[in-house]
């Protein structure tokens, strides 16, 4: 059987700011046997631009991001919301073989491989105390697991990989899925309110022991990341991607 | 202007309080989890009410058709008033033409839309709320910060203060039982005297031209029971087909609002005492022109429970009077704007679009996705600043061309990292007023997996 081929879709802020984290994607679906393809000419998702309100200035940058990865088996992606939004909001676009392509084939990292490679035990270590942020577009928008709201059967693909990493201790949370505050723009216009909400997470990681927090979403992080360090916390943030690549601390 | 993000950051300086106040509200949302998970088929209720709803949406006319006329044939004079003015002057006409000078009114958000006490009042007529919290917020003459809950920003010391000064309670009393009956006494006084009953409606069933109240006072009973003359408003949305289709509905509402099984009262009001007369004003007040709108009418379909308050975690952190409109919290952010789109451009951006808020609705309102698509609405109706809207058109520009895009981004961070902190740092870097901006890496992932990707084993 041929190899998987996927393009890897890295978003404009880990790009730019969190290589590290885009790097130990790659790293990881290629250990995991799949041809790994990385657009050169990707940018951006679109979304800080329809989150503000310019869907129709998103639109060439929804098009570049179709033309690049239309091709792939899976589109994956180290951010939920990321491709929570090109799932959902796509559909402002003219629905072409392509545009539903890229629609229905964007994964998530942990997503991808506990749903697509159905595989849960990728032998890690990792001797940490983690705290698991909940990520809400990945949480709620594209159900990695099930939201605290729902009255459903309880469940968490994030939870599943890294329950069987080597010493770890995945701490409870107090508030287990709050929203952390970034929001993408929200973190602008409301950064009163952002940053409100970013503390409350921190201190619930902190309070139940965590060391590490980690998420599918690097912005969720930043934004924690950008208080920890102006109130030199000891606490650290930590992409679930360089946790699953077995990277060191 | 200052919007609601300008209002949350004063709420937010005295910083324990709002602690309490997320934490009391956090609290009525971990009660309605531990109800909602007591009901087996929670989520298909959920469901059904949404379709429910859905079904009265699609039919609205009909429904209220045949609502008014068993309403007619009950002995009830039935109202309809197509906006906040004519309701307004219809209740002031039926309180004047009962020579009633005192009226006693239950809770009702939509009196509070169209603004009623403060016309009656404005008439020389007396207004008293008899809701406990409402009267509170009457006395300070605020609006509510909660529709279930509307003193809900207030602890019980100030309510003691409050009383104090109001209704002659001791300095410093404090003690909510106390508080609660000093506040029945004076209630018990003007319900004796009051000479019309005004109250809102929860469900209005079509099929027996009655109307449903849920109080956990017994305010609306009281009321009602004691005038000679009673008033329902309720807006035209707030149709079920059946009786029976309150067993959805009355299992939603009070699990969901407050994490009661059932509100204490549930009262049906069907046709008029013995000598009295029984009055029900419909009100459009804007409905329709929602209704006719795919994306958002929705919003129509919304119970009034009060949970995406609860849930919401910008709500908790910045209090209900801060979204400027008198229903707060993510729904009150998806109408606002439909009453006045310009007072109300900051409100859907008051959310992190986390999703939480759709999640509780007991009938599945969209709001987050409504949240998003008022905010392309504004912007494509010029809603948005000018330096704003440029901002967007060039980033849309850069985002699209992957060039321009990888210049731009080395460019900022060989800025970034070469810039002296008090510029990058300056008040208008919005992030770091309270936050450090990402450290700069040596290269972007890009760079790297071009200078990497030719070899074989990375």
């Amino acid at each position: 059987m041929d190899k998987i081929r996927i393009g890897l879709f890295i978003p404009c802020y880990i790009d730019q700011f969190y290589p590290q984290v885009g790097i130990a994607t790659f790293e990881l679906l290629q250990k995991l046997d799949i041809e790994v393809v990385y657009p050169e000419k990707q940018t951006c998702c679109g979304q800080p631009l329809a989150n503000s309100g310019a869907e129709k200035e998103a639109i060439p940058v929804y098009q570049n991001f179709v033309r690049n990865f239309s091709e792939f088996d899976y589109i994956v992606t180290p951010s939920g919301s990321c491709a929570y939004h090109v799932k959902e909001h796509y559909n402002i676009l003219e629905q072409t073989e392509q545009v539903k392509r890229v629609r229905a084939n964007i994964y998530e990292l942990c997503e991808f491989i506990t749903d697509i490679l159905k595989i849960d035990d990728l032998k890690i270590d990792f001797p940490y105390k983690v705290g698991i942020h909940q990520s809400c577009h990945g949480l709620r928008g594209l159900k990695l697991g099930s939201s605290s709201e729902l009255i459903t059967t309880r469940y968490s693909k994030v939870h599943r990989l890294l329950e069987k990493a080597n010493g770890i201790e995945i701490i409870t949370l107090d508030r287990e899925d709050e929203c952390c505050g970034f929001g993408g723009t929200f973190s602008i216009f409301e950064p009163h309110v952002s940053v409100k909400m970013g503390k409350a997470r921190i201190s619930d990681h902190e309070r139940n022991g965590a060391e590490i927090i980690t998420a599918t979403d690097m912005s969720c992080l930043m934004h924690l990341e950008g208080i920890i360090r102006r109130e030199n916390k000891k606490i650290k943030v930590v992409h679930i991607a360089e946790i699953l690549n077995n990277n060191r601390l | 202007m200052k919007g609601h993000s300008y209002k949350a950051g004063i709420f937010l300086k005295d910083e324990s309080r709002a602690d309490w106040h997320d934490k009391t509200l956090w609290m009525v949302r971990q009660k309605r989890d531990k109800a909602a998970r007591s009901v087996a088929d929670w989520e298909d209720l959920r469901e059904r009410a949404s379709s429910i709803k859905e079904q009265v949406l699609s039919n609205l006319d009909f429904y209220l058709s045949e609502f008014e006329q068993r309403a007619v044939e009950n002995g009830v004079k039935v109202h309809r008033a197509s906006d906040a003015q004519e309701f307004n002057e219809i209740v002031y006409k039926i309180v004047t033409d009962n020579n009633a000078k005192l009226v006693v009114k239950s809770k009702s958000m939509l009196t509070e839309e169209c603004g009623l006490n403060t016309f009656l009042e404005q008439r020389g007529l007396e207004v008293v709320d008899t809701d406990l919290g409402e009267r509170i917020i009457q006395f300070r003459k605020e609006p509510p910060s909660h529709i279930v809950l509307p003193a809900i920003h207030l602890k019980k010391e100030e309510i003691g203060e409050l009383f104090h000064e109001k209704l002659n309670t001791p300095k410093g009393m404090s003690d909510p039982v106390l508080l609660t009956s000093a506040a029945r006494t004076h209630l018990r006084e003007k319900f004796l005297s009051a000479g019309v009953a005004i109250t809102g409606v929860n469900f209005a069933v079509a099929e027996t031209g009655s109307v449903v109240v849920c109080t956990n006072e017994g305010n609306a009973d009281m009321g009602v029971h004691a005038a000679p003359v009673q008033i329902h408003c309720m807006g035209i949305e707030k149709l079920v087909p059946q009786t029976r289709d309150l067993a959805v509905f009355t299992r939603l509402l009070a699990r969901n609002a407050t994490g009661q099984p059932i509100t204490a009262y549930t009262s049906h009001y069907r046709k008029p005492k013995p000598r009295g007369e029984m009055h029900i004003v419909i009100v459009d007040n804007g409905r329709s022109d929602r209704l006719k709108s795919d994306i958002h009418r929705s919003s129509l379909k919304c119970i009034r429970c009060g949970a995406c308050m609860n849930t919401c975690p910008v709500y908790r952190r910045s209090g209900g009077h801060s979204y400027g409109y008198l229903i707060p919290g993510p729904i009150g952010s998806i109408l606002a704007p439909s009453y006045n789109i310009k007072k109300h451009t900051d409100l859907p951006f008051a959310s992190s679009l986390c999703m939480s808020c759709s999640n509780v609705c007991p009938v599945k309102i969209d709001i987050h996705d409504q949240l998003y698509k008022w905010r392309q609405e504004l912007s494509e109706k010029g809603a948005f600043s000018p330096v704003k809207g440029l901002v967007l058109k060039i980033a849309g520009f850069i985002l699209s061309k992957s060039a321009l895009y990888d210049f731009s981004g080395k460019v900022a961070r060989v800025a970034l990292k070469w810039l002296p902190r008090r510029m990058v740092y300056s008040k208008i870097n919005v992030w770091g007023w309270e936050r450090e901006l990402p450290a700069v890496p040596q290269e972007s992932f890009k760079k790297w997996y071009s200078k990497n990707s030719g070899k074989n084993n990375l």
